[in-house]
């Protein structure tokens, strides 16, 4: 595996961060995550695996300001991040968000219009944004008449043309068929490389975090924590052909090795025989 | 016009065409009803002169104005009510028996407090509209996806804004037909009040006509207001196909 030379400047920090659900009714509370540490480098893109419930989403939520950290600091560019989301940061969650009784247009240009951005602007940034992501030609059509991947791009156009510094991605290939999701991951690395954002990736999928990230976190079954961080180190001009290299499975071979028994914790197994020796 | 369109047009013409010919043929008896030919010359002679005009602007105005504060203050009540859980706990069996209870009985009592002019109509109107709104809203906004509310945060929208541009049109298919119940319980609560008890409006001259064993007019006044009636909810179904359309991709 290739060493990668990842920026030096911290873009985002998470410190000592963990989330504890309240206790609710009859249930106990609930310690989703941490304690969590990491440091995301500007422009940097980073992917965070692990089983399912293992609180990937809550990290995503408390990074972006959506769930305050029950302890803990996150900052974002020097500043603190508490319950609020930051401005600079840009969120598209696996559910389709797009707005049904807009056009798409309307869709990307909802953030730029509600921040007072002049027309000429919107109408500019919004086709900018439609034309990367391959809508132009249906700018005039509403997400009902457009295919998930598509409807998932819409929500993408509509965070990008609010020009994030910091893009934060929850499952969004999730719903979506193998080939739309590799397609949809070079969509994403283009986005990376144009936007010079720093992107945070949730997935469940090993080969999506392979393939995109410079850096991949691979979470523990609850509460979440960081039990590996993997560098691929592949270089900033890459695409899903990667998925042919050697590296690539080595890298997913280890993510796997790392999270098999996480998840069947999660499952509410015990590990297996065979992980248990080594 | 589609095929379903068409039947649906030839029924009512035919079923007019029935009555028309009934009448005339005196199957139906004159005092009871006239025939729909004579409906239609009379309530053009009426409206020609003129005489229904101050009418019309008060039964259209008071049916308007109901209609608005139900959709408006129903939407708002439903808001606050979805965003308070244990208010809405408290209020869910008052709402699931509301129409249960006869709304009209109340009305003396209004026009007891009132007095016998416009208010007492329009606060039943309202009172027999309102909740209906508020269960739409409150049906519409338990269906709006999760995700919006984070959308709207990462957005930093104010809570009104919130509201306004994501929960109001996400919800809107439910809110609409909230709106349609109003329009209905509107025009049914207005008329029906002026029937019994209202110094003018429409329903006091439908009431008069039938006392006056005046049925031409007393006809052309339900005319009317059936048409007006039809043409409303007719268009308020185009806006919901519409937008039912617009949401299904059945453009596509």
């Amino acid at each position: 595996m290739k060493n990668s030379s990842l920026p030096h400047e911290v873009h985002a920090q998470v410190a000592g961060v963990t989330r504890i659900y309240p206790a609710t009714g009859h249930h106990p509370p609930v310690h989703a995550l941490g304690p969590i540490d990491l440091e995301l480098g500007k422009g940097e893109f980073f992917a965070v695996v692990g089983p399912s419930g293992c609180g990937k989403s809550t990290f995503l939520e408390v990074l972006a300001g959506l769930q305050k950290a029950t302890a803990g600091l996150v900052t974002f560019e020097g500043k603190a991040v508490s319950g609020e989301v930051a401005d600079g940061i840009g969120v598209v969650f696996q559910e389709d968000a797009s707005f049904p009784w807009l056009t798409v247009a309307d869709n990307a240009a909802f953030g730029l219009r509600r921040n007072g951005i002049a027309e000429a602007e919107v109408r500019r940034r919004v086709d900018d944004a439609l034309a990367f992501m391959g809508l132009k030609d249906f700018a005039r059509a509403y997400p009902s008449q457009l295919s998930g991947g598509m409807r998932q791009r819409v929500c993408i156009a509509r965070t990008l043309v609010l020009q994030p510094r910091l893009i934060l991605l929850d499952e969004p290939f999730g719903a979506l068929d193998a080939q739309t999701r590799l397609l949809m991951g070079d969509e994403v690395l283009n986005l990376w490389r144009r936007t010079g954002a720093t992107v945070l990736l949730i997935t469940h999928a090993l080969d999506e975090a392979a393939m995109l990230a410079d850096r991949i976190g691979a979470m523990s079954a609850r509460p979440g924590r960081f039990i590996d961080v993997v560098k691929t180190g592949w270089p900033r001009e890459r695409d899903s052909t990667i998925v042919a290299e050697t590296a690539f499975g080595e890298i997913t071979a280890r993510l796997w090795e790392r999270l098999r028994g996480e998840s069947l914790k999660a499952l509410g197994h015990a590990a297996m025989p065979a992980m248990a020796a080594e | 016009m589609t095929r379903v369109g068409a039947i649906r047009f030839a029924v009512i013409v035919g079923m007019i065409g029935a009555l028309e010919l009934a009448c005339r043929l005196g199957l139906i008896n004159h005092q009871t009803i006239i025939p729909p030919s004579e409906m239609a010359s009379t309530l053009v002679t009426l409206l020609a002169s003129g005489s229904l005009n101050a009418d019309i602007a008060r039964t259209l105005g008071e049916v308007m104005l109901v209609i608005g504060l139900s959709v408006v203050l129903g939407f708002a009540f439903g808001l606050v009510i979805h965003a308070l859980p244990r208010v809405r706990e408290a209020l869910d069996p008052f709402f699931a028996t509301y129409y249960a209870v006869p709304i009209f009985i109340f009305y003396p009592v209004l026009i007891a407090i009132f007095g016998l002019s416009a208010i007492p109509i329009v606060l039943i109107g309202v009172a027999t509209a309102i909740v209906a709104m508020i269960i739409a809203t409150l049906n519409g906004l338990d269906r709006v996806p999760p995700v919006l509310a984070k959308v709207a945060r990462v957005h930093r929208l104010s809570p009104v804004t919130t509201a306004l541009t994501l929960q109001l049109p996400a919800a809107a298919p439910y809110l609409f037909t909230g709106v349609k119940l109003s329009v209905s319980y509107g025009f049914i609560a207005v008329i029906a009040a002026e029937f019994i008890l209202s110094p003018t409006g429409l329903g006091r001259d439908i009431a008069d006509a039938y006392a006056d064993f005046n049925n031409r007019r007393m006809y052309a006044l339900i005319l009317f207001l059936l048409i007006v009636a039809t043409v409303v909810n007719g268009v308020l179904h185009a806006l919901d196909m519409r937008w039912a359309e617009r949401r299904s991709g059945g453009r596509s």
